[in-house]
């Protein structure tokens, strides 16, 4: 909301020298935040005077144009120039090049002096043009950034101005003004109005309010307006849709007076056109009051006016010249014609004011703040009216609203009011809260008096009345917000001041510090940053061809996402089932941008759309949901497991003088993940796998002991790092963290360390190529028992001296008893055991 | 005999004295003690040892004379080559012990590296920001003996607004520029806030409720300097008996200044939201933000909704509470000075690597 301050000062002691500055500084203290300041004067700088045009010599040109040189007097005849400077002629008369046709000698128009300053920076200089110099400029209103019309000059008295020769164009145009812009919260709907924050400024320099409403003298109605009847068929929430709706006729007005620059100025300010005399007074007047107004040209009005909900398949056109299809919860301004409005939102084409109008209908109408919000919505059209009516609009003020519209219309435009009145409706019942005398203090822990109490209520506007242990206060008609107790604390404290708040730090019961998964997440990401690698973050909306690739189902299996509703780029407008969509798109990003080593890990929600997907049903407000309902609204969330990812490009450390650098490969992706493991206690198996996005033979699934899946690791499908354009042997890991956090040991048990001697001894075992190594030490493991304390694969090979298809893998094994020392034979024995073992499994041939 | 051996030998045999001539003695050992003493190395040193130590040195030859001389003789000359001997065993260990540190210390020289030159073998790691950022906003709350609640991304409606107290038709809902989930009827969205854990934590949980909730949050915003699609919030609740605005200061100051130092305090003024009554907006005085001591926009805060806490099954007449809620992007755009949200979250190395583990 923009206010502008000469308009504020009529209701409000704001200061002569105050700025908009000034004024926001002091309504930031009662809750409206600034937002900005709209000063015409920043960027329209004078000399710009009102000039007489004395005489225009048409002057054509050899480009087709055709000029006028004028003679402009700017200082009235016998007055001496005031005025000094580069191209200001002392005879007070201006030699002005202009370029417009639209004047004629005699005219009164707004010239611009040398040295005077026009929006966009342009500065006004004698300059030669058209073989004269031309000492200034006759100006129109888009260049002094008071209008859109470059269509010729301004030409004063076509504002029904006559000022005098010489005058301050500026202070004529009403310039000297300034608004204050600011933000008003949704439940202040009040605050849209001069009115509202008049109040607030009063409120927040505890000067005097002086309420423009009560200004207004309201004409005694000599009997019923024009007819109109009040008929919701169908009320949204119980509460019908119009509950008050106050017509005036003004008849015989001007339809060619022009608006009134004071009243041009402040629409400007207050960021409204100006279109025609009669339209600026209806915004005029609703930006005073907060009251939006609509006024119709009374000889297109065809029978009563209903104010219905819209029938099935009716249209109307709106006055943006559209024909919108209606929904049966339309509220409708209707005659025998049918509709001529949708209520509070839009008027009719057919029925609105135009150039020729003379006889005007108004309507102050107070309509439900629901259904104005659907219609608006469902028809998508904001509107200075729409957004008053849907937050809430005073019940009372309609009549007061159309009394100023009457007056502004005789006043200005020349009409002539009936002196019948049409004031339609029921009033509703004042909101009545009952606030207990301690409660202010209890809630917001200043001991406020009762005066403070008191006082701050009334300013409002609110009746108080105290009984013994509290207040019965009724709430004011254009603060629909204040409902109960609390909204009254608010009051209380906002008006007092919140800055009178003191400090008390309230102590917190023993708390249990951190969960365990919460810490068990902090140590993983931690190692993993210790590990070398970058954490990074990144969108979770992704392709439904990333979610194809990148998803964990199942082979065979149909994969699905949850897709936005309302994506910001259709594209991307699935939510991700895996974190490695985003994770290589940021990998691609810093490699582009010079980085190539990388080894860059997330941790991220997923998204798993199993079973059913929300609820149909949401439960009211304020109430606690029945279990079953609160279980229904839980099981309806889709299932959310945080996955940990990591990538790995290039090398593992920057190229360097004595150094040279490891590149990452699909192990390292592996290591991570065992690092992960290793870091929750977690025993990782790991076995041969195969997942789309990954290299056929150099992907690992990785899983728990008990057989459940936890995830893969390796090197990425060549074929899908060239259509990525990511460097080859990318290797990267994809990891569902909630599984690894739930299978960690509670307790970790502690092992008996034996100090006798160790015994090792190392085994070569020929199998075929494609036997996994891990596979058979976990034979060999097996098979040696008890003694074997450890087992470690140190080498493997193939090439000269094993036979083709086979290869050799050497293990190391390091035996120990509990109790006493080993044997040498004791231990060949347990690996004799071990290398039977796999000979059997695995047909392995001790080399 | 020897001397007829010696006269036999050469001419000039003549002219040199008898070894065990004291001054011929004398000069062998001056001699020695020269060479010892010039030896510049090891090398050089082992050679003077042998030539004036060796068996044929004149002091072996000396020594050897001894033997044949007469018994009465044998001590005098014992006298005389013995301490000669001892004087130059001293004067080599001593030399010897000289030019090992020496030679020893020249190894060291001659390893010497430039360390300037040291290579990174060891890549660094970092942790986001952000992360960083959270865990500490969260340790400062669980120090005051609060706890940590998260949860899901993706919400229902009636966790998100509903519970909220934000009515189904109400402006304030539109404010919140809402991802919805697809189909409709399922009234599934992406969190707007973090809210919707305060609901959970209530739900869920017995009064008293100290609970702080950070995590990510959605709006339709697009990416710019300023704006991001997905970001991070912290929230705080506090259920309680008789829990007072000024408890929701005293606690905002004191994580202030936990945050920002002794010297910073914080202004609350009048706002409106629809899950807290009263509503205030939160500002930082930031003794040490760019440009000069300041306020800063931090948030918004008030005393929960009575609606709110009736759809928690609390009792409003019995329990109050307060809570708040910051955005974890702005608080570290302005504590750390972070002039463009698209270095937060593009994923951008340099970003993470800047700030290592640190913030």
């Amino acid at each position: 909301m923009r206010i502008p301050l000469s308009w504020l000062r009529e209701y409000a002691q704001v200061p002569a020298e105050a700025t908009a500055e000034d004024v926001m500084a002091e309504l930031v203290k009662v809750g409206l935040e600034e937002e900005d300041v709209h000063r015409p004067l920043d960027e329209l700088k004078g000399p710009v005077v009102v000039g007489q045009v004395l005489s225009a010599e048409k002057e054509p040109q050899s480009n087709g144009k055709t000029i006028n040189w004028c003679q402009v007097r700017v200082v009235p005849e016998g007055q001496e120039q005031t005025l000094t400077g580069d191209g200001i002629d002392p005879s007070g008369v201006q030699g002005v090049v202009c370029g417009a046709h639209n004047f004629e000698p005699g005219d009164k128009v707004v010239v611009t002096l040398p040295g005077a300053v026009l929006p966009g920076d342009f500065r006004i200089t004698p300059r030669k043009t058209y073989g004269h110099v031309s000492a200034g400029m006759i100006a129109s209103v888009r260049e002094l950034g008071i209008g859109d019309d470059h269509d010729g000059i301004l030409v004063l008295g076509t504002l029904g101005l006559d000022p005098e020769i010489g005058a301050d164009a500026l202070e004529v145009l009403s310039l000297y003004d300034e608004a204050a812009e600011i933000n008003v919260t949704p439940d202040r709907s009040y605050c849209f109005s001069i009115r509202g924050v008049a109040r607030e400024f009063a409120h927040a320099t505890g000067t005097q309010f002086k309420d423009p409403a009560a200004a207004v003298a309201v004409d005694a109605s000599t009997g019923p307006g024009y007819p109109v009847r009040l008929e919701d068929q169908a009320p949204i929430y119980g509460k019908p849709g119009c509950d008050r709706f106050v017509a005036r006729t003004v008849r015989g007005v001007d339809p060619t007076r022009p608006t009134p620059t004071w009243m041009a100025s402040r629409l400007r300010l207050a960021g409204i056109r100006s279109i025609s005399l009669v339209v600026d007074i209806s915004n005029y007047v609703m930006l005073e009051l907060g009251q939006p107004l609509h006024f119709y040209d009374l000889d297109r009005l065809q029978g009563d006016i209903v104010v219905r909900r819209a029938n099935a398949g009716e249209t109307l056109r709106t006055l943006d010249d559209k024909v919108r299809k209606l929904d049966p919860e339309d509220l409708l301004i209707t005659d025998a014609s049918g509709a001529i409005g949708i209520a509070g939102v839009m008027g009719g084409a057919a029925t609105e004011v135009s150039d020729s109008t003379v006889n005007v209908l108004i309507e102050a109408a107070h309509f439900e703040e629901v259904s104005i919000s659907r219609s608006r919505r469902r028809h998508k059209l904001p509107s200075e009216a729409s957004k008053r009516f849907e937050r809430g609009v005073d019940w009372q003020v309609a009549d007061e609203a159309a009394q100023r519209a009457v007056d502004l219309l005789t006043e200005l435009a020349g009409g002539t009011a009936d002196t019948t009145v049409t004031d339609a409706g029921q009033e509703p019942a004042a909101v009545v809260i009952d606030l207990p005398a301690g409660f202010p203090a209890e809630r917001i822990g200043i001991d406020f008096t009762e005066e403070q109490i008191t006082v701050a209520l009334t300013d409002l506007g609110a009746e108080v009345e105290k009984y013994d242990g509290g207040y019965k206060v009724t709430a004011p008609s254009w603060r629909q917000d204040l409902e109960i107790k609390e909204d009254l604390v608010e009051e209380i404290a906002r008006l007092v001041g919140y800055d009178q708040i003191p400090a008390t730090l309230p102590v917190a019961p023993p708390g249990r510090g951190l969960t365990r998964v919460q810490q068990q997440r902090r140590r993983v990401m931690q190692a993993l940053a210790d590990a070398g690698l970058t954490e990074v973050l990144s969108y979770p909306f992704v392709t439904k061809a990333a979610n194809d690739t990148f998803g964990a189902a199942a082979d065979g299996e149909e994969r699905s996402a949850l897709k936005l509703a309302n994506p910001l780029s259709d594209e991307h407008g699935y939510l991700r089932t895996s974190v490695l969509p985003g994770l290589l798109e940021t990998a691609r990003r810093n490699h582009s941008r010079g980085f190539r080593d990388l080894a860059l890990y997330e941790a991220g929600l997923v998204f798993l759309p199993n079973g059913r997907l929300g609820s149909a049903e949401i439960p009211p407000l304020g109430v606690r949901p029945s279990e079953e309902v609160l279980d229904e609204l839980y099981s309806g969330i889709p299932e959310q497991p945080l996955h940990l990812a990591a990538v790995f490009m290039g090398h593992d450390s920057p190229a360097g003088a004595n150094h040279t650098p490891r590149p990452w490969d699909w192990a390292d992706a592996l290591d991570a993940a065992r690092l992960v493991g290793d870091v929750l206690g977690v025993e990782l198996v790991v076995e041969q796998g195969s997942h789309q996005a990954f290299h056929p033979g150099r992907t690992a699934r990785i899983s728990l002991r008990n057989g459940q899946s936890v995830g893969y690791a390796g090197e990425l499908h060549p074929k899908l790092l060239a259509a990525q354009d990511l460097p080859e042997r990318t290797a990267a890991l994809e990891l569902n963290a909630d599984v690894l956090f739930e299978a960690a040991p509670d307790v970790i048990v502690a092992k008996h360390l034996s100090t006798y001697p160790v015994a090792t001894q190392d085994v070569a075992l020929v199998v075929d190529a494609d036997t996994a190594a891990e596979a058979v030490r976990e034979t060999l493991r097996e098979g040696a028992g008890g003694l074997l304390e450890d087992i470690a694969l140190f080498d493997v090979y193939a090439g000269t001296g094993i036979e083709d298809g086979k290869k050799s893998l050497a293990f190391g094994l390091r035996f120990r008893a509990d109790d006493r020392t080993l044997t040498a034979d004791e231990a060949s024995e347990a690996r004799a055991a071990a290398v039977a073992l796999a000979a059997e499994r695995f047909g392995a041939v001790q080399r | 005999m020897s001397e007829t051996t010696l006269g036999t030998e050469t001419p000039q045999a003549a002219a040199v004295p008898h070894p065990l001539d004291e001054a011929a003695v004398g000069a062998a050992v001056e001699q020695a003690l020269a060479a010892i003493a010039a030896a510049a190395n090891l090398e050089e040193l082992k050679a003077a040892r042998i030539a004036h130590t060796g068996e044929k040195s004149p002091l072996s030859l000396a020594n050897r004379e001894i033997g044949k001389l007469a018994k009465e003789e044998k001590a005098a000359a014992g006298k005389l080559v013995g301490p000669a001997r001892g004087r130059l065993n001293k004067a080599l260990a001593s030399r010897t012990e000289e030019l090992e540190a020496e030679r020893d210390a020249q190894i060291l020289v001659d390893e010497a590296v430039d360390v300037t030159a040291a290579p990174r073998r060891r890549r660094a790691g970092a942790r986001h920001p952000l992360s960083i950022l959270q865990e500490r906003v969260s340790d400062i709350f669980v120090g005051m003996g609060w706890e940590i609640a998260e949860g899901p991304e993706v919400e229902s409606e009636w966790f998100n607004f509903d519970a909220l107290n934000f009515k189904p038709d109400h402006p304030a809902r539109e404010m919140q520029d809402t991802f919805f989930v697809e189909p409709p009827e399922a009234h599934l969205l992406m969190r707007t806030h973090t809210s919707p854990v305060q609901v959970r934590s209530m739900l869920e949980r017995e009064v008293p409720i100290y609970v702080l909730c950070p995590g990510k949050v959605f709006r339709t915003d697009e990416l710019d300097a300023t704006h991001t699609p997905v970001f991070h919030q912290f929230e705080g609740l506090a259920i309680d008996k008789g829990l007072s605005m000024a408890d929701l200061r005293g606690t905002l100051e004191h994580f202030a200044r936990q945050m920002f130092g002794a010297d910073a305090s914080i202004r609350l003024r009048p706002n409106f939201f629809p899950f807290t009554e009263p509503s205030a907006e939160l500002d930082i005085w930031h003794p040490g933000a760019k440009g000069g001591p300041q306020w800063i926009e931090w948030g918004g805060c008030g005393m929960v909704h009575p609606n709110v806490l009736r759809a928690a099954g609390i009792d409003p007449e019995v329990y109050s509470g307060f809570a708040f809620g910051m955005g974890i992007e702005r608080t570290l755009m302005f504590r750390n000075e972070v002039g463009d949200m698209h270095d937060m979250i593009e994923g951008d190395v340099r970003f993470s690597e800047h700030f290592g583990m640190e913030i």
